[in-house]
């Protein structure tokens, strides 16, 4: 083959390599997003306890230990998918998990938690979905891992897995809390 | 039982196009007439079985039939009657079904139009549709069948997507796919003469009017898609560069690629292989953009059930047809020869600028919107490409090109000696100069980019004008009638599409240069001046719509305290699904909309309360349609030249293709 023939072959060598990538990603999720939150500072609130309203919890109460920041809403049907999952965690003690009640009646809360399981240390009510917006929360579920010094580390957008649980957020927890 | 029929018929649609492509391709391999003759019969029977599977799905639509889940998940008795049937092609399934309803139409069309061609190349024409058809229909029944029936039967369905109940939404589909599948004809014509082996000007001539046609359809349906964004999503925007945007665009500048390209093969026989390139890619990336709409692999605004099943097929498909016929094109090409040889100024040679430029910014439209991927897939990270890319590399790409245009037309094929290009435009020069330094200044500032996008829009305008002119003058013929008879509507086509570009470019420029956007926060009351008029809000009432519940805001709009409208922004809460979209006002004038839009409430929500309302003033954005549609209506036009219709029609020429188009 001379070398001026193998130029009738660029449309279908370009064709092969953007098919490639088309397949490569079909794998991937495209909404999976890094949060610019990551690596600074939680965003402050002070919101009250869905359990005992006339208490308030907000970030600095968590200094000094590795925490989970768990967005839900008993509106939110994924929110049952991840369910079992943090039910089962919370029974592991290795990590409390802060629960963040996002545009929900506190009654419904309350009874979703009742009817699924508590996994939560604490649930606050963001009833307006303003902390929401600080935390840049933009699909429920989601769950943030915040070190001992406040700062964001990372951030799941959508149910947990079993496999991200275990291959991502436990060994980053048991990292944060040995450092 | 309809539903059943739809996909008994799809079916034995399937089967039938199987040996559409089968049957035909052997017989022109031995020239068997009879096993070619297969094709003409397959293809019309292939037609009338999708459509009974359209209408099937259709009549489930406008019966209200939940037992079919298709019908349960995109329609609703409180939908009016227009909606259930333009929900026929709301969701994945109906619409790969009007897809392939089209593409069977296309198949019939060759069928009707073509009997003047070979009947080889006709078979092998109609084979590579059934192949084609095979695929989609193979989509259709394995990964989604529009007919699943549901079991127990829903009462009520859910709803046809909000954003989608809309005129300009009913519409956009259908044409955008007129296009995408219609590029499906210029594509057989190329696989089809790359069997045979002949690539030569009659080949040119057969796939041009195809082309022209299913461009003119792609331009109505990109048109309407962005008029619809302008007036549903409440920003005011007409094109974002979302992926799926992309993928529409992309195919149009193939389309335009081609249609210059086979001019020059048409007239001179060159290009040639270049030519049958730019078919195979324009269709393909039709393909394409079927692939990233329903695979998921970009985010974009534009929400199909995401199914990594569904992309794997398309994908498959792609990597058969895309890859087969670039396969077939790397075997075949080299065998092709050149054209006609010409001089570095002349009229080939600008076409041929026309399709690097042209070519240039398709891939760099392809680049951008592909590039997240790239990225990702790398494990780079995640970036999205946005408007500032496609800004940056498309704007100094289209310069050029619109240059261009004005000169095409006017240069003469072989050799275009430069004097006498100057000669011939030189008048449109000195319009396109004086316009450029006048408009900015009558709009009231001075801009250097709408000095140079008005430049060029003038100098189009202005070049195309002079050359109906000079063609009028020097024709042999006495009388204006005789004069404009003498030239072939296609020649008329294409200054009416020129035109529609000019029109294009001034309606982008003048709305880039000086649109005016303000939100404010108005009281029950309170008045704000925006660019001259006072806007006043009057408060908002609930009404209720069909299957939504509207609330209506009064804003009257005076200008020196004279009363000129009152507009009448909503929003809409859809009872069904709770999704709410908002219906933005607009004051329409040759010379700009004035653009209400209402936003959220402030304080209280009752209707004393205060709103945040959006109010844009957009100067000469009707213009951007407006071209477009001349565009469109221009490559409509130059379907009617008679040296199509000729041979089709050759004992009774018909008077229509003789009078020139208005």
């Amino acid at each position: 083959m001379t070398l001026k023939s193998l130029r009738w072959l660029i449309p279908i060598a370009v064709f092969a390599v953007i098919a490639a990538f088309l397949y490569a990603g079909l794998f991937r999720d495209p909404r999976e997003v890094p949060s610019p939150l990551i690596g600074k500072p939680a965003p402050a609130f002070s919101l009250a306890e869905l359990h005992a309203p006339d208490r308030r919890l907000s970030p600095s109460d968590m200094r000094g230990q590795v925490w989970l920041l768990n967005v839900w809403a008993s509106w939110c049907v994924s929110c049952r998918e991840e369910h079992p999952l943090l039910v089962a965690l919370a029974k592991t003690g290795i990590v409390p998990i802060v629960g963040l009640d996002y545009k929900d009646k506190p009654g419904d809360g309350r009874a979703w938690l009742t009817d699924n399981g508590n996994p939560y240390r604490t649930s606050v009510m963001d009833s307006d979905g303003r902390t929401g917006i600080d935390w840049g929360v933009y699909g429920v579920p989601e769950t943030y891992v915040v070190d001992r010094a406040g700062i964001i580390r990372y951030k799941q957008i959508g149910p947990l897995t079993e496999q991200t649980l275990k291959q991502t957020i436990l060994p980053l927890v048991r990292r944060l809390q040995a450092s | 039982m309809i539903p059943e029929l739809g996909h008994f018929a799809l079916i034995v649609a399937l089967l039938v196009a199987i040996i559409q492509s089968v049957l035909p391709m052997i017989g022109a391999a031995r020239r068997d007439r009879a096993l070619m003759g297969v094709a003409v019969t397959a293809a019309r029977a292939q037609f009338g079985l999708v459509a009974l599977a359209f209408g099937c799905l259709a009549w489930s639509f406008a019966t209200s039939d939940f037992s079919v889940a298709n019908v349960a998940a995109n329609s609703n008795t409180h939908l009016p009657l227009h909606f259930r049937l333009a929900a026929t092609w709301g969701s994945h399934e109906g619409s790969l079904l009007l897809w392939s309803t089209m593409l069977a139409g296309w198949g019939f069309a060759v069928t009707v139009f073509s009997r003047n061609l070979p009947q080889v190349l006709r078979a092998r024409v109609l084979a590579v549709l059934g192949m084609i058809a095979i695929g989609f229909l193979l989509f259709l029944l394995t990964t989604s069948d529009p007919f699943t029936r549901l079991f127990p039967a829903p009462p009520e369905g859910r709803d046809l997507n909000s954003l989608l109940q809309d005129p300009g939404m009913v519409a956009h589909p259908p044409m955008l796919y007129m296009g995408y599948v219609g590029f499906s004809v210029a594509f057989a014509f190329a696989i089809a003469a790359l069997i045979g082996g002949r690539l030569d000007a009659a080949w040119a001539r057969w796939s041009r009017p195809w082309t022209t046609v299913a461009w003119s359809f792609l331009t109505v349906g990109i048109a309407l898609g962005s008029v619809w964004a302008y007036y549903t999503l409440g920003w005011g925007g007409w094109w974002f560069w979302d992926p799926v945007e992309n993928a529409s665009f992309m195919p149009w500048l193939a389309g335009t690629a081609l249609i210059h390209s086979l001019a020059v093969t048409e007239k001179r026989g060159a290009f040639r292989s270049w030519t049958v390139l730019l078919a195979i890619v324009a269709f393909s990336l039709s393909l394409i953009g079927t692939f990233l709409v329903r695979s998921g692999v970009l985010t974009s605004v534009h929400a199909f059930a995401i199914d990594p099943a569904r992309g794997l097929y398309i994908l498959a498909f792609l990597a058969i047809v895309i890859g087969g016929s670039l396969a077939l094109y790397a075997v075949r090409a080299g065998a092709v020869g050149a054209g006609g040889d010409f001089a570095p100024v002349s009229r080939e040679s600008l076409l041929l600028g026309n399709n690097v430029l042209l070519v240039v910014a398709l891939v760099s439209v392809l680049l951008g919107t592909l590039y997240p991927l790239f990225v990702d897939a790398l494990a780079a990270g995640k970036i999205s490409v946005g408007p500032p890319y496609f800004n940056t590399v498309f704007y100094p790409l289209m310069a050029p090109l619109l240059f261009l245009v004005g000169v095409g037309p006017v240069a003469a094929w072989r050799r275009a000696p430069i004097p006498e290009l100057w000669t011939r435009l030189r008048w449109a020069a000195g319009i396109a100069v004086v316009t450029a330094a006048l408009v900015p200044v009558a709009m009231g500032r001075w801009k250097p980019l709408v000095a140079l996008g008005m430049l060029l829009s003038a100098w189009i305008a202005a070049a195309t004008l002079s050359s109906l002119v000079h063609r009028l003058r020097h024709a042999p013929q006495r009388g204006l009638t005789a004069k404009l008879r003498a030239n072939a509507p296609a020649w008329y086509g294409m200054l009416l599409a020129h035109l529609g570009v000019a029109v294009f470019v001034a309606g982008v420029t003048l709305v880039k240069g000086y649109e005016v956007e303000r939100d404010v926060r108005l009281d029950v009351g309170q008045s704000v001046v925006v660019a001259g008029d006072t806007y006043t809000f009057r408060g908002v009432a609930a009404v209720p719509g069909p299957n939504y519940d509207a609330i209506v805001a009064t804003i009257d709009m005076t200008r020196a305290d004279r009363h000129v409208t009152t507009l009448h922004p909503q929003k809409r809460t859809f009872r069904s699904s709770g999704q709410v979209i908002t219906e933005a006002s607009i004051e329409r004038g040759i010379g700009g909309d004035h653009y209400v839009s209402l936003g959220e409430p402030i304080t209280g929500s009752g209707a004393s309360g205060a709103w945040a309302v959006r109010i844009y003033v957009k100067p000469f954005v009707d213009w951007i349609w407006g071209g477009c549609l001349l565009m469109a209506l221009g490559g409509f036009a130059a379907v009617a030249d008679r040296r199509y219709r000729l041979a089709r029609a050759r004992h009774s020429e018909p008077a229509a293709a003789l009078v020139a188009p208005t």
